[in-house]
């Protein structure tokens, strides 16, 4: 593209942190708060889409080497590997368990198991949702 | 004992090896190693008829499948014994003529070794079962033995139609049998035939019995070629010879005799076994033998005599089991007479039409053609082929000193019985039967003195004929021999085989002891038997010297009425009506095929609503309805109803995001505020898609004429929205128990997470979110590998 659309480059640079730090804040606060999984990987899905409007595809390619189909592939892995952990303590498939420790900065903290399976789905939803966007976009008619 | 299984099954096993022998040992001819099975089985159970003179059943019994009441169980009395000695008997013979028959360099044989072995394995299955399902499966491996048979000269047209058509009459008969069983099996809970025959009166009475019996009947007339069934058996002369002469003469369609001898006792007593079995038989006798006539190819004579002949078996049956009516309790020994006629036409005609079938086939060995009007006065040239037609011939014809004679005498008694003693309006038996016999007689006649009499054509034939080689004509001269022996002692089987055998069909006549002896006499004296034998010499002698005269009246019968035709053009016409009926609503168009579905679920689902007076509309503990949610509700309507009305698709998009976003509108209110968030970012990227297929809309179609008003669509599309209205109100006030909700809402002590939607998703159900993501995955996969693989896709073309 020749042409270059400074405002909204400039724009979009700021953006994109604050609409990616929104989609962690999600998807962590997914536990307690509205939010998770699915609509954090849907939020920073979208932060991408606009790094893609505002440059091209390249750059945005250099910026961030990933291999979204990857992605997608690892989400679900890592959502079925904590279905299987449950094995090694005896328990039913997808048995999820939660307990409270104090960290140094945070004080005291949940750490729940279903932290880890959102983080399969949230990474299952970027890496699905590029896919089809970048292949659509990459098509040359 | 078990020997007794080891035979049925050694043609089974023999089967392997057969290729084997024809790869490795090519020098001798596979028959000679085939002939030592039949052999084998032919000493082994004539064992049985020597070592005991009035056999005792035998009764051997193996579980097959024992929770379905289905035992691999053998019976062998003196029934199945005769069918077991013809089966293997002429079994041997046909093995032993095929060998010389069969050529050894041009033939497949060990194809034809391999199916024979099937075939004969399968019939004496199904002769010695005593368990209807294990006989239905022998029975079954008849058909597709038989079809492998006719077919064995694959390469010409009329044999792969022989046999298709022998497969299609017989299969579906089959299949009819089948469905009898099954059905005395519901009557009686047992599918042993034994054990039926000693339930006795106690299932006639059940409402399946008579339903059964016909459908047993389907199976037995189209398995033994009975009007109007027997049109695959001259079809099925596209066979081998030797193959003619066993199966489709004394062995497979005999099968449905032996099926209705042995269910006799079971169905005996009832008018409609009779009615039906005698009508059918005298119907096949007389058209068999008519039809008979006219043919031109020896070997299709030969089939339509054996229809006829085996009618007149049936027939004599159907009379015979007249016997077990309670009515004519008094002369059941008279009647008993018939079924020992029967017996005993069914041992002649297994011999005689044998060594006509092996003598047509030296025929057409020695001469080219089997066609009656090409051939003539070969009695020079073939002086002991001539000899053995001849005996064979009349034999069949029913002329003394042959053993037919006999057995068509004892016809006449038991067709002059019934008439006698059912009445004098029963008269029509006896005069069917002997106008049949009459054309019988003439049939014969044609067979001779066609072929063998008369001036001798040495041009038209394709092979300078001669006298056959002496291997070949053994099995014929063997069988031609037992022709007059039975004539003149036809006692050495009289009480040892035929006795024991009608005494097993008929058992309820002959359960009080009463003395009953066969003794057959070649002269009893001048009675009517031997004057309508005379009669049928002398006319039958005048309708052969006249017989062209004859045929020019029969042939003007034009051909569009023969039962051939209604197959032909049934088949046809079955094709034809399907295509149309799959063309009238297969039409390829998705839009038919919807409204079909819609159109169900409307009438399913609306229908068993309605049926089931399942509507029910109580709104009184409804919430009230505030002003914003009517607001989106109108909205929602009207974006609705413009995207279905609008002419541009453009906007059609943006009125189904529309009423996307009012839905996430509709959770915040509902207080579903995941929802909301997921819904108006799907929404958001449904939209997207939707310009983007849009904007590669081919130029053409893209400036859309208003959408035509479609009234079925319009009705269905109403009807499919009241049904799921209506169904929605009336679940709405409809609960079967208590909601589960009330245990989510603890997920703070359960699952550590106060958002409840989110502790479903990841640690109630995670199951179903992780299925979720993996269908995900899966359509990104799919739009990816759809979009870089059509490139390569197009590269290779």
């Amino acid at each position: 593209m020749k042409f270059t659309d400074v405002f909204l480059q400039t724009a979009i640079k700021i953006l994109v942190f604050i609409i990616m730090t929104f989609s962690i804040y999600v998807l962590f606060a997914g536990h307690h708060n509205p939010g998770g999984g699915f609509i954090g990987g849907l939020i920073t899905a979208s932060a991408l889409v606009l790094l893609y409007i505002a440059f091209d595809l390249q750059s945005v390619r250099d910026m961030m080497p990933v291999d979204f189909n990857q992605l997608a592939a690892a989400g679900v892995i890592v959502a079925v590997l904590t279905g299987t952990a449950s094995f090694l303590f005896h328990v039913p498939f997808l048995t999820q368990t939660f307990t409270y420790v104090n960290l140094p900065l945070l004080g005291k903290t949940e750490l729940a198991s279903a932290v880890i399976f959102d983080l399969g789905v949230y990474m299952t939803v970027i890496g699905t949702t590029m896919t089809i966007i970048t292949s659509i976009s990459e098509d040359q008619k | 004992m078990y020997l007794l299984y080891i035979a049925i099954l050694i043609p089974f096993f023999s089967i392997p090896f057969i290729p084997l022998l024809y790869k490795y040992v090519h020098r001798i001819h596979t028959g000679w190693f085939v002939l030592v099975i039949p052999v084998l089985l032919l000493f082994f159970f004539a064992r049985y008829y020597f070592v005991q003179q009035t056999i005792e059943p035998l009764i051997l019994s193996v579980p097959w499948i024992p929770s379905l009441n289905i035992h691999f169980t053998i019976y062998l009395d003196s029934l199945s014994l005769l069918f077991v000695l013809l089966i293997t008997g002429v079994g041997t013979l046909v093995v032993f003529y095929s060998i010389f028959y069969m050529s050894k360099d041009r033939e497949k044989l060990h194809l034809f070794y391999a199916y024979l072995m099937l075939f004969m394995g399968a019939m004496l299955g199904s002769v010695l079962s005593d368990n209807l399902l294990v006989l239905y499966a022998f029975w079954e491996l008849t058909s597709v033995s038989s079809f492998l048979l006719i077919a064995f000269w694959y390469h010409r047209k009329r044999s792969r139609y022989g046999a298709q058509k022998s497969m299609f009459i017989t299969m579906s008969g089959g299949f009819s049998m089948l469905l009898g069983f099954i059905m005395l099996y519901v009557t009686s809970g047992t599918f042993s035939i034994r054990e039926l025959i000693l339930l006795g009166d106690q299932i006639s009475q059940h409402s399946l019995f008579i339903p059964a019996m016909y459908f047993i009947f389907l199976g037995v007339f189209t398995k033994s070629a009975q009007f109007p069934f027997h049109i695959w058996l001259p079809d099925a002369m596209e066979a081998p010879t030797p193959i003619s002469a066993y199966l489709h003469s004394a062995t497979m369609v005999k099968a449905g005799v032996y099926l209705v001898a042995r269910l006799t006792p079971i169905f005996g007593g009832h008018q409609e076994w009779f009615w039906t079995i005698t009508i059918i038989g005298l119907i096949t006798l007389f058209i068999g033998s008519l039809t008979a006539i006219r043919q031109s190819d020896l070997k299709a004579l030969l089939a339509f005599s054996t229809i006829s002949q085996i009618g007149l078996i049936m027939s004599l049956l159907g009379i015979g089991s007249m016997s077990l009516n309670n009515q004519y309790s008094d002369s059941s020994l008279l009647f008993a007479g018939a079924t020992l006629a029967a017996i005993f036409h069914l041992i002649n005609h297994s011999i005689f039409k044998g060594c006509l079938f092996m003598m047509i086939g030296i025929l057409d060995h020695e001469t080219g053609t089997r066609d009656i009007r090409r051939l003539g006065g070969l009695i020079h040239v073939m002086p002991v082929s001539f000899t053995l037609t001849m005996i064979g011939s009349f034999s069949m014809a029913g002329l003394p000193p042959f053993s037919g004679f006999l057995s068509k005498e004892m016809f006449f008694s038991g067709a002059l019985t019934a008439s006698r003693t059912m009445g004098s309006w029963f008269i029509f038996i006896p005069i069917i039967a002997w106008v049949a016999s009459i054309f019988t007689f003439v049939y014969c006649m044609i067979l001779i003195f066609k072929v063998f009499i008369g001036p001798y054509k040495p041009l038209p034939l394709d092979r300078k004929p001669h006298e056959a080689p002496f291997g070949m004509l053994v099995s014929p001269m063997i069988l031609a021999s037992l022709v007059v022996i039975l004539f003149f002692f036809p006692n050495l089987i009289a009480s040892s085989l035929l006795e024991p055998t009608v005494k097993a069909i008929l058992p309820q006549a002959f359960a009080n002891g009463r003395e009953w002896h066969v003794h057959i006499s070649a002269w009893h004296g001048f009675n009517t038997e031997l004057l309508m034998t005379m009669g049928i010499i002398i006319l039958g002698m005048l309708l052969y010297k006249y017989l062209t005269k004859f045929r020019n009246i029969y042939e003007s019968i034009p051909l569009k009425f023969t039962l051939n035709q209604a197959y032909d053009n049934g088949l046809v016409a079955m094709e034809r009506i399907s295509g149309k009926l799959i063309r009238f609503y297969m039409y390829g168009s998705t839009p038919l095929y919807l409204s079909y579905l819609f159109v169900f679920v409307i009438v399913i689902v609306g229908g068993s609503l309605f049926l089931l007076n399942g509507f029910i509309f109580d709104l009184s503990n409804n919430a009230p309805i505030e002003l914003y949610e009517y607001m989106l509700g109108f909205t929602i309507v009207a974006a609705a109803i413009y995207m279905v009305f609008t002419k541009s698709r453009l906007i059609s998009i943006i009125a189904v995001s529309v009423i996307g976003y009012i839905v996430s509108l509709f959770f915040v209110i509902f207080r579903a505020p995941d929802l909301a968030l997921t819904q108006l970012v799907v929404e958001t990227i449904s939209t997207a898609l939707f310009l983007l297929c849009f904007y590669f809309l081919p130029r053409v179609s893209k400036y859309v004429t208003p959408m035509k008003l479609n009234i079925r669509n319009a009705i269905i599309a109403i009807g499919v929205g009241m049904t799921l209205t209506l169904i929605g109100l009336s679940t709405q006030e409809h609960h079967l128990f208590d909601s589960i909700a009330e245990y989510y809402k603890d997920s703070y002590t359960l699952a550590g997470a106060k958002n409840i939607v989110n502790a479903i998703l990841v640690d109630f159900r995670a199951f179903d979110t992780m299925l979720e993501i993996v269908v995900l995955f899966a359509a990104g996969v799919g739009i990816y590998t759809l979009i870089k693989l059509r490139h390569t896709g197009r590269k290779d073309q």
